[in-house]
């Protein structure tokens, strides 16, 4: 029986970002579990996309600093992320105008250079868009895409390079708390001895947490995404328009999704509904690419809490710690929120105050803050 | 013949050489070694390169084919255009 400092559950980017910020801090005596390979859950299977155009003080000043990390990942892991700032172009009807504006003037305050612009300057951003029914845009040049699972694998040379274990193809099944204490990890393989746990177990993180007795308000939704074959690159920014969002990655595959508005689930399964739909909304906003092929369709997990924003930081339970409910965003959230468990479990604090709102509690206070641009 | 010259995936240019590789980088099991490669997903959506990839991946870590995974099929079965799924009016879009 092995004993580590801190047990990390989900080798998605919560998990593995977390476990790096740990060996930076110096903390190695680690280890990550994933019942399935790495980036198998909803990282591998996300829209790639990073922003900070948010509407919430939390959302903003958090992404402001991911984007800053982003850039450090892609200096600095052993390969590259694939981090690129092509922005993301948010097309807007004129009813919706108004409201981009005070989104824009939140942002503007808060530091992140987005801006509000008209019909003729999205069509010098990207020459193809019909704009035709779009009154303008809101863009913030500095938000971008990185690639999944280029960023997973960077993340595992680092850890391996760190020498911290990860285990592949092995469940978490059991946490053993005695006198209010975590004592123990058990799996499908192993036991280990540990007093800290983060769950980071994207969809799987309500039933983990279920083991200690904490209940968490997370909605699983399905979410279809397609990406077509590869072209030479001619569109770096993320397009969205309404449900729709799409950008191309610097493979050369234009990817993206939309909405079908369905209810919670809990199958992964693609449907017959999805192509079309996402087909006629982008031939709408791109028709350039109608001959382009669509190679592949999958789905994954939205984790969706209550008011749209993840849990992050302590419990009930002393050192069982919460990475969940991204609600769609936690993608880009990945090297902040690493970074922000990482220091929390080694200085009992969360560096950026706004996380402090962020924690479980704030569904029995009734403290929620409800954000309003969401996404596909 | 060396393994560099073997091609599994034409159409992704995937060799044996790649693939051994990448099994000794620690990629064991077919869906995270499919990502890394690339294998499966050109054109062809992976008819022979996916199967091949199995075998050889089950014969380097000295497993049965089902041990090292299968991997899930994502439709459409082949390559369609974007634009076969255009309804309405062509010219004004929808
Ligand atoms: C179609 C789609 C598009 C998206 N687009 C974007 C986007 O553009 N930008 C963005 O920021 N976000 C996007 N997201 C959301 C993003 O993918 C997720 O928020 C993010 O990947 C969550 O990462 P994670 O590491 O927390 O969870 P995951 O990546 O799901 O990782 C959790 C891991 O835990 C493992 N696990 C579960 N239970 C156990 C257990 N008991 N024992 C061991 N392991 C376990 C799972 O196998 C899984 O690998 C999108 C999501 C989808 C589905
Ligand atoms: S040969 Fe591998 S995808 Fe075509």
């Amino acid at each position: 029986m092995e004993s580590k400092d801190v047990v990390i559950i989900g080798g998605g980017i919560t998990g593995l970002s977390t476990a790096y910020y740990l060996a930076k801090e110096g903390l190695r005596n680690i280890v990550v579990i994933e019942k399935s390979y790495l980036g198998s859950g909803s990282t591998g299977r996300c829209g790639t996309g990073i922003r900070q155009q948010f509407t919430t003080r939390e959302h903003i000043i958090l992404m402001r600093e991911s984007v800053k990390l982003w850039k450090e990942w892609e200096n600095n892991l052993p390969k590259s992320v694939h981090f690129r700032q092509g922005g993301y172009l948010w097309l807007l009807k004129e009813s919706e105008m108004d409201a981009y504006r005070e989104y824009v003037r939140l942002q503007n305050i808060l530091g992140v250079n987005s801006r509000i612009i008209g019909k003729d300057d999205v069509k010098l951003i990207v020459p193809d868009i019909n704009t035709e029914g779009i009154a303008g845009a809101s863009w913030c040049p500095s938000d971008g895409n990185a690639y999944p699972f280029d960023t997973i694998d960077a993340l595992r040379i680092a850890l391996k390079r760190f020498g911290i274990l990860i285990r592949q193809f092995e469940e978490v099944k059991e946490i053993k708390v005695k006198n209010g204490i975590i004592q123990q990890v058990v799996t499908d393989k192993e036991t280990f001895n540990t007093h800290f746990v983060v769950d980071a177990a994207g969809f799987g993180a309500r039933k983990v947490a279920r083991m200690v007795g904490v209940d968490l308000p997370l909605k699983l939704y399905r979410h279809q995404i397609a990406v077509s074959e590869p072209v030479k690159v001619f569109l770096e920014p993320m397009v969205v328009k309404g449900e729709l969002y799409f950008t191309q990655t610097y493979r050369g595959r234009i990817i993206g999704g939309t909405d079908l508005n369905e209810q919670p689930t809990e199958s992964l399964s693609s449907t017959d509904e999805f192509l079309p739909q996402f087909a006629n909304e982008i031939l709408s906003v791109l028709p350039t690419i109608s001959s382009l092929n669509v190679m592949r369709q999958w789905a994954g997990f939205y984790v969706v809490t209550p008011d749209h924003h993840p849990i992050l930081g302590g419990t009930d339970l002393p050192g069982f710690l919460l990475g969940v409910g991204f609600s769609g965003h936690g993608f880009m959230l990945g090297p902040v929120v690493g970074k922000l468990l990482a220091t929390y479990i080694m200085h009992g604090t969360m560096y950026l105050p706004e996380a402090n709102n962020l924690d479980l509690r704030r569904f029995r206070s009734g403290c929620l803050i409800q954000e309003k641009a969401v996404i596909g | 013949m060396n393994d560099k010259d073997v091609i599994i995936c034409r159409c992704e240019d995937v060799t044996l050489a790649d693939i051994k590789k990448a099994i000794k980088d620690g990629y064991t099991d077919v869906e995270s070694l499919k990502r890394h490669l690339q294998i499966g997903t050109g054109p062809c959506q992976g008819k022979t390169c996916i199967p091949l990839t199995e075998k050889i991946l089950a014969r380097e870590l000295q497993k049965s084919v089902e041990d090292v995974g299968v991997v899930t099929s994502r439709p459409p079965e082949s390559p369609v255009p974007f634009g076969i799924f255009l309804k309405g009016d062509k010219k004004n879009g929808k």
